[in-house]
């Protein structure tokens, strides 16, 4: 493939080795990461407005869990070797803590999530016959005791876990951010406020997701949408969102203001290569519009009818998950369209549709979650008419 | 290039000197090699590495950029020792161009492999000169520092490697160098970068490229070695490295380098 390349570059900086899956990768795990973080704003901080989206958002954040692991492997040169981050890690490198960081994570929400579902699996278990009964009875793992008392303690057990999970959420995602953050090479990249940006674009994105995944399952299954839920979300979508766009404009801001060395090299960058990916996309379509149709929702949401606040919400928040892809596109990609040399740059970069990391890959992955969940979905029940009456 | 026999002069002499006593070295490795490899079976001639003790080495490597003409011969050595895959580069030579107004122009036309073409003496060009690059070993390496698996790694006599036959292939350390050097190579899927030719200098040979460098440019070193002329250089000329700001303390010096030089 021809590449259009200006001024100097060094000559092993003309390949981007970073590429369209590395980009898959945080923006996967920071939906994981964000509708974990509104499961625990309902189990943990008691926000009952948000129960109806409180299982859901807590399966999403299963589901999403296998999938931000999969760009990881499609990328590497030698997948069949990535164990070796377990059994050889190295703890100076940032990304050794990755295999330790997943694992516990994944085990922390599969137990969150068999306790908050324990009483459903039993039921099921109990009502249903045949192969199915013997699929709920394998899930209850040989328990049966939803007394009162049973269930108290699987409420106190779930708001530890999901106490212990906003910290493990939070790590998993800062971390993410720290792996760019902590590296001196790349000034782009390089910035201690690198984990919190991705933190909180993390919850949004995790947030805007749910907000989608609610209101599309609702309509699938002839829910009738709730109203309170939806205007606690998409108030919480506002707050994180305008945090979140703040440092993403702060930092720049620093960067030009203090028109440091590097800034050179990142103000071409912003009004050359990425000019329509961060400023069009990343600062005006997915941040300024629905920053307008959020403020919309929340400051004059009580006079709206129901169904123009969830379509402004749903709206603002369908732009918001662009505005999170976008944000990571520009920190990924945008970190290698420039040398090293600190003289050149590559004009464009496209990822392939065909290609082993290219487009068709990513769209696979990210298609993985929704079945995932489409089949949770099936075997236990997130969204259910009856959710507002139980206790 | 009337710049180049400027900027050449200063170092002259010293670097003629080194070159011969370089090429001394050389010559005598090449034939004692040659010899061991002609009397002795192949698993014995492996044998000299065996007896190398890395605990009794320290390479340190010193570029004169006053000295390179830019004929490639390295880029195309080391391409040819190392199996380096096209399109990518252990080491390549930069040309940088100054005006008159103090901006560079620099290139490195295919890293420098086939040479350069010549351009016109006089006009804007107020001076030039060319400036090998190859990993820099640094002592307080980033890249190592960054392998999630341990698969790069500095060896006690100071050179960074990458053990290929561990490495996942996750590209970080590519990121974390902050001089380039350091590539996927798509063949074996792995992170390469220059070993300062180590399957060379365990052997008691220089690298592919200080070997074919015809004008001494390049001179590889062993700080344990008080008779190794480099410690004489390193102790009593100015030296520079690349990007010291960033405290990764390179291995790889530099006589003669230009504030553009990055």
């Amino acid at each position: 493939m021809f590449t259009e390349l200006t001024g100097y570059l060094f000559p092993n900086d003309v390949h981007i080795s970073w590429s369209l899956m590395i980009v898959m990768y945080p923006y996967i795990t920071g939906l994981v990461a964000g509708a974990f973080i509104v499961s625990s704003l309902y189990h943990v901080f008691n926000r009952d407005e948000l129960k109806p989206v409180g299982r859901l958002a807590l399966a999403t954040s299963l589901c999403f869990l296998p999938a931000a692991m999969l760009p990881l492997l499609n990328h590497l040169g030698h997948p069949e070797r990535a164990l070796n981050i377990i059994i050889t890690p190295n703890f100076t490198s940032a990304m050794a803590g990755f295999g330790f960081l997943f694992s516990a994570y994944f085990i922390l929400v599969l137990l969150e999530v068999w306790f908050v579902f324990r009483s459903d699996i039993v039921r099921l278990a109990t009502e249903s016959r045949g192969i199915k009964r013997r699929f709920y009875s394998l899930l209850a793992l040989g328990v049966y005791d939803v007394s009162d008392e049973a269930l108290a303690i699987d409420r106190r057990f779930i708001r530890v876990l999901a106490a212990l999970g906003i910290p493990m959420a939070c790590l998993l995602h800062g971390y993410v951010g720290f792996l760019f953050g902590a590296l001196k090479a790349n000034p782009w990249w390089s910035t201690p406020l690198m984990p919190v940006i991705f933190l909180f674009s993390a919850v949004v994105s995790g947030i805007a997701m749910l907000i989608v995944l609610y209101q599309a399952g609702c309509r699938f299954k002839g829910i009738e949408v709730d109203r309170e839920a939806i205007s606690s979300m998409s108030r919480w979508l506002w707050l994180f969102m305008i945090m979140s766009l703040s440092l993403e404009i702060l930092e720049i801001m620093t960067l030009s203001y203090e028109r440091a060395e590097e800034w050179e090299v990142i103000g071409h960058l912003l009004t050359n290569q990425l000019s329509i990916s961060f400023i069009s996309v990343q600062m005006v379509i997915g941040g300024l519009i629905p920053f307008i149709l959020l403020m919309l929702v929340v400051t004059m949401g009580g006079l709206m009818h129901d169904k123009l606040r969830n379509t402004l919400s749903l709206s603002a928040s369908l732009l918001l998950l662009l505005q999170v892809l976008s944000m990571r596109w520009n920190v990924v990609i945008g970190g290698q369209m420039f040398s090293k040399s600190m003289r050149g740059f590559r004009e464009t970069y496209v990822p392939g549709l065909f290609e082993k990391e290219g487009v068709m890959a990513a769209v696979l992955i990210f298609l993985l979650p929704f079945i995932l969940l489409t089949f949770f979905e099936k075997v236990l029940p997130t969204l259910k008419k009856s959710e507002k009456d139980e206790s | 290039m009337h710049d180049r026999k400027e900027s050449c002069g200063g170092g002259q002499g010293l670097t003629r000197r080194t070159f011969l006593k370089h090429l001394t070295t050389v010559s005598a490795a090449v034939a004692s090699g040659a010899v061991v490899g002609l009397i002795l079976p192949k698993g014995v001639a492996g044998a000299v590495e065996i007896n190398y003790d890395w605990t009794r080495h320290r390479w340190v490597y010193l570029i004169d950029t006053r000295a390179c003409i830019g004929c490639g011969s390295c880029v195309r050595a080391c391409r040819q020792e190392n199996d380096v895959p096209e399109g990518h580069y252990r080491t390549w030579i930069e040309r940088y161009r100054i005006n008159t107004e103090g901006e560079a122009n620099v290139d490195s036309p295919l890293g420098g492999e086939h040479g350069f073409e010549r351009i016109k003496a006089g006009g804007e060009v107020r001076k030039a000169f060319f400036v090998p690059k190859l990993c820099n070993h640094c002592a307080e390496t980033p890249c190592t520092q960054v392998c999630p698996v341990g698969a790069s790694y500095t060896t006690r006599d100071g050179v960074v490697l990458v053990d290929k036959d561990h490495c996942i292939g996750c590209g970080y350390c590519v990121q974390a160098c902050p001089y380039g050097s350091r590539f996927i190579n798509l063949q074996t899927h792995t992170a390469d970068k220059c070993t300062w030719c180590y399957h060379r200098l365990t052997k008691g040979m220089t690298t592919a490229c200080v070997g074919a460098c015809p004008v001494g440019a390049r001179i590889i070193g062993d700080r344990e070695n008080p008779d190794d002329p480099i410690n004489e250089i390193l102790a009593t000329q100015r030296v520079h490295v690349l990007q010291p700001e960033l405290l990764t303390k390179p291995q790889c010096y530099y006589s003669g380098l230009d504030m553009e030089v990055r």
